[in-house]
């Protein structure tokens, strides 16, 4: 499948590569729905590393289970959020030892959050690998009540919490792993434009 | 001379105003009849006496009103003031820097005693008189950092540096021109830039954090940058925006010159001794549109600057939509004559109004 090219952006804004193997002795991946294609490419180049590899996925609807399942991976645990992960993902993280490869494939969203739970077990943003698969829709934070929008698709969108009508800008808090959504009719109440599709 | 604090605000009524002398003092940021970025640092090592550049920390009329606004601020929303775990010693520098300068530059209004690392604090505009044990956190209200903020006028920006990056990693921002600290926090210098328009293609930010990362300890540096703000509002934050936008759609002819302010960044840098980190403290100054017309150079220069502003300065400085009424009112104190170079008002020399 072909990936999605996102345009030249601001600085903040992520921007994702390409899956490759590294050397270590422990390899953490994790990945949603599309992003287990990014780890089948990955077991291509190298499928050795899956004997120290633990992959957590979260399928999203998707039927990618099975195949990942055949990589022989050491630990395989399917996820059905990203949430119901998270606990098995610090634990992963603090128990790791030096040399742990870190590879994050799928959703802006979930790689996000996934980085931010290795940044604050203390690996560097720079040496996580991530890769850009599947849908393009965003974490978005209200900068007003600070609630989180996941997979967000439309600009402008409603904020799920306070119900603002918020403006999608690219500027990104890895942080917070999410991108910062804005109140678009604050100077014309009301005028609201009719949401059109990110990226359309 | 001794100030005398104004009893104002900065919402609601908007009861703020400058007396003559903060007219005179403030910081017009135009040295010229027109605007485009640059990288103009210059050494913070004082100016013209009675000038916002005199002290190390200008301490002015407004002082104990925006500390009460600061105050409000945190009230409703705390992170606005936040310090990531690493920063806490650079907090202390900060509180060195500041109860050293102050205590110093206006011994009249703050003293410190030192006994060792038992200080004394006195800060008598504020009524605060505490005596604590330096480095010691348990000895303090708040954080180092969030204890002599609430004492400081302008915004503190905490820059912690490490691999020839800056990282904004601590921070009080509560008069800030539409900026999140809550998000931004944790961004590299490039990264919190990242929404300014034209300067990284000018590689403005690639000389400004190559200047910023040689700061020197005792060589403090200085800039001045500006925006425009409806009302006396020092809490310009994007967390509010959806209250306060609205305010900008309330110009009309007859208030701009009262209502439209020419908001200033007195922005300064200095190095902190223990933590190497880089105090970037911002500091706000408001001057409404008709106290800027009594300085007869500032109203010629001010309509040409506004008036020949490239289109996305404008919008991104969020005054697009209100220029031609603020050029119609700019316009009548435009006379064309030319103006002398320098940002000071030069009363004395430059003419009145030929109209």
């Amino acid at each position: 499948m072909s990936k999605f090219q996102f345009p030249q952006s601001i600085k903040s804004r992520p921007v994702y590569g390409t899956l490759a193997p590294q050397p270590g002795k422990a390899h953490l991946m994790i990945a949603d729905a599309e992003g287990a294609e990014a780890l089948l490419d990955l077991a291509e180049q190298d499928s050795t590393i899956m004997a120290q590899a633990h992959i957590i996925f979260i399928p999203k609807g998707t039927d990618f289970s099975d195949k990942l399942r055949a990589l022989s991976p050491a630990q395989f645990y399917e996820g059905p959020t990203y949430e119901a992960s998270i606990q098995r993902i610090r634990h992963v993280l603090e128990h790791a030892h030096q040399g742990l490869q870190v590879y994050l494939a799928g959703t802006e969203g979930l790689m996000g959050q996934a980085q931010n739970e290795a940044m604050q077990a203390g690996i560097p943003h720079t040496s996580i690998q991530t890769e850009h698969r599947g849908s393009v829709a965003r974490r978005m934070q209200c900068v007003h009540c600070k609630g989180i929008t996941e997979d967000v698709l439309f600009d402008p969108f409603v904020c799920s919490h306070c119900g603002l009508n918020l403006f999608v800008r690219d500027h990104y808090s890895r942080r917070l792993a999410a991108y910062q959504g804005v109140c678009i009719d604050a100077e014309d109440p009301g005028n609201i434009p009719d949401p059109v599709e990110l990226y359309s | 001379m001794t100030i005398q604090f104004n009893n104002e605000t900065f919402r609601d009524d908007y009861s703020f105003s400058n007396s003559d002398w903060a007219i005179k003092r403030f910081p017009f940021p135009f040295h010229e009849d027109s605007y485009m970025y640059s990288v103009n640092m210059e050494q913070h090592r004082g100016g013209p006496a009675g000038s916002v550049y005199e002290k190390r920390f200008d301490v002015d009329e407004h002082y104990v009103a925006e500390m009460r606004d600061r105050a409000l601020v945190l009230a409703d929303d705390p992170l606005r003031c936040q310090s990531l775990p690493h920063m806490t010693l650079a907090g202390w520098d900060l509180l060195e820097l500041i109860m050293v300068s102050k205590s110093e530059d206006y011994p009249d209004l703050f003293e410190l005693h030192r006994d060792g690392n038992r200080w004394r604090w006195v800060n008598k505009p504020m009524g605060i008189d505490d005596t604590f044990t330096f480095l010691d956190e348990t000895t303090l209200p708040y954080g180092p950092m969030e204890y002599i903020t609430r004492q400081a006028q302008g915004d503190f920006c905490v820059l912690d540096q490490r691999d020839d990056m800056l990282w904004m990693d601590a921070g009080m921002v509560t008069t800030q021109a539409d900026w999140s600290l809550d998000f931004d926090i944790g961004m590299n210098f490039f990264e919190w830039h990242a929404p300014v328009p034209l300067a990284h293609e000018m590689g403005i930010f690639q000389r400004a954090l190559k200047f910023l990362l040689n700061i020197q300890q005792g060589s403090p540096a200085r800039r001045l940058n500006w925006t425009m703000t409806v009302n006396p509002l020092l809490d310009t934050s994007p967390e509010n925006y959806h209250k306060w936008g609205i305010q900008k759609t309330s110009l009309t002819p007859e208030n701009l010159g009262a209502k439209q302010h020419l908001r200033v960044e007195l922005q300064t840098f200095f190095r902190l001794p223990r933590s190497n980190a880089l105090v970037f403290p911002i500091r706000c100054y408001l001057c409404s549109f008709q106290d800027l017309m009594t300085m007869p150079k500032w109203g010629r220069r001010l309509h040409r600057v506004v008036r020949d502003l490239p289109e996305e300065l404008a919008t991104y400085k969020g005054f697009i939509d209100n220029r031609p009424m603020m050029l119609d009112y700019l316009s009548q104190y435009d006379d064309g004559l030319s103006t002398s170079r320098g940002i000071w008002p030069d009363l004395e020399t430059e003419p009145p109004l030929q109209r």
